[in-house]
């Protein structure tokens, strides 16, 4: 489902997998109801963690395929389609058995790669104000939030996402998701996650997800963080 | 008795012309494999594994379901990845498979390229980590099924596989980013050895010779 055989087709050796892929991103048709949504930053910005290669394939190619692939299966279900897609992810039980997978991996996908771009790109640091309050509060420390979510990144067995979730009280928790599951398929709202799919830190990283996980924090974007907490608060967070 | 990393069966240098990388079986094996053996063993004690065959282990953790998982995750890919080195080979791929493992692929799935295909699909459609499996099941025939993460054939009660191939992107991400499809074709055409694949039909599966 992740990869489509047209994708394989089109794509060639490994070796030229990027360059192909490029063409493949500016062809393909935009039909459907969902948009790779550009990276809010140069390819470059995350080098403190993560390598430009990895940052041009996770997005052009593997985030770019969950949305192509979401929208394909969605082609003849137009009602459907219409949701937002943090309501579409709340409705998996309520779709048809033909497409309940194929939404789940490639919405889930969609959503929480949209998520990830968003929260990086800074500069690392610490978070401020009201965000750094209500770590404090329901963690103890920052620190303590940062192992914590490391150790959930780092023992996610197999590919899935580890997630700092927000409640509507501004409340926050630890998650683990395998594959592209996220709290939202059951309502809940993420305020920030990290990828551990392998795809994430391979090139870079090879077996070592656990330096991975502790990098991370050099790139998030507090700033966009803190937004997020204030629309999860404020009940407009999408997704 | 622990358990133990095999030694490949070739060089790691040895399938560099056929898509896998030095680099690749280095981490693949050296690592990968390895953290699974070291973990295993970590858990002989507390899990009661002591005196137990790698594949009864890896059959009771499948049927223990959820309350399973941590004993599968790290049996299941021992033995899968013992199986994994065995299949591959420098003088693996082509077109040519050895009679019995011809005959047997054509009477139960309609022939070797219907085979390779089906094969190709199971693994393509295996959602994130996991594992795709030619194997013999219940009823003797043939048959092409996938399984997830640390998962497999036997801690699924399908059958006794006898060729298994990698989808973690650990497997193939040097090699072939993104791009599974190309992986799996690769992986059909030059890394089988077919000869190994007939060997473990006529004796109904691998012995991993692993225990606790």
């Amino acid at each position: 489902m992740r990869l489509s055989s047209r994708r394989g087709l089109l794509l060639g050796a490994g070796a030229s997998a990027l360059v192909a892929s490029r063409a493949f991103a500016q062809t393909a048709p935009a039909a459907g109801p969902f948009t790779l949504p550009p990276l809010p930053y140069a390819p470059e910005a995350n080098e403190a963690a993560i390598d430009t290669r990895t940052m041009q394939i996770h997005h052009d190619l593997h985030h770019a395929a969950y949305v192509n692939n979401l929208n394909a299966a969605l082609k003849d279900h137009g009602q459907i389609g219409g949701l937002p897609l943090g309501v579409l992810l709340t409705k998996l039980a309520e779709l048809p058995d033909t497409i309940r997978a194929a939404v789940r991996n490639n919405g889930g996908g969609h959503a929480n790669h949209s998520m990830f771009w968003e929260i990086m790109g800074g500069p690392g640091g610490t978070p401020s104000g009201e965000l750094a309050e209500a770590i404090t509060r329901d963690f103890g420390s920052f620190e303590t939030l940062r192992t914590r979510l490391e150790t959930a990144g780092n023992t996610q067995f197999g590919s899935g996402w580890a997630f700092v979730t927000v409640s509507p009280e501004g409340r926050l928790g630890i998650a683990q998701r395998p594959n592209q599951d996220t709290p939202l398929m059951e309502g809940g709202r993420v305020l920030l996650g990290n990828d551990v799919w392998e795809h994430a830190y391979y090139l870079r990283y090879q077996n070592r997800r656990a330096e991975y996980t502790r990098a991370w924090w050099n790139v998030v974007n507090w700033d966009a963080v803190a937004k997020r907490y204030a629309a999860a608060k404020a009940g407009t967070l999408g997704i | 008795m622990a358990f133990s990393l095999p030694p490949l069966p070739y060089s790691t240098t040895a399938l560099a012309g056929q898509g896998m990388c030095q680099e690749t079986l280095e981490l693949h094996h050296g690592k990968h494999h390895n953290a699974y053996v070291t973990a295993l063993n970590g858990l002989v004690e507390s899990k009661g594994l002591a005196g137990k065959s790698l594949e009864t282990i890896v059959a009771e953790a499948g049927k223990a379901g959820a309350d399973g998982l941590p004993v599968l995750n790290q049996a299941g890919q021992h033995w899968n990845h013992v199986l994994f080195w065995q299949v591959m080979s420098p003088k693996g791929g082509g077109d040519k498979l050895p009679a019995a493992l011809a005959a047997k692929i054509d009477s139960d799935l309609g022939g070797l390229a219907a085979f390779k295909e089906a094969f190709k699909q199971a693994g393509i459609t295996q959602f994130g980590s996991g594992w795709a499996w030619l194997i013999i099941g219940h009823d003797g025939k043939l048959k092409v099924t996938k399984t997830p993460n640390g998962a497999n054939p036997l801690s699924t009660g399908e059958g006794q596989p006898i060729l298994g191939v990698d989808v973690w992107e650990h497997a193939y991400y040097l090699d072939f980013r993104n791009v599974r499809p190309n992986y799996l074709d690769n992986f059909l055409t030059k890394l089988v050895d077919w000869d190994v694949v007939e060997g473990l039909l006529k004796s109904g599966g691998m012995k991993s010779g692993q225990g606790a």
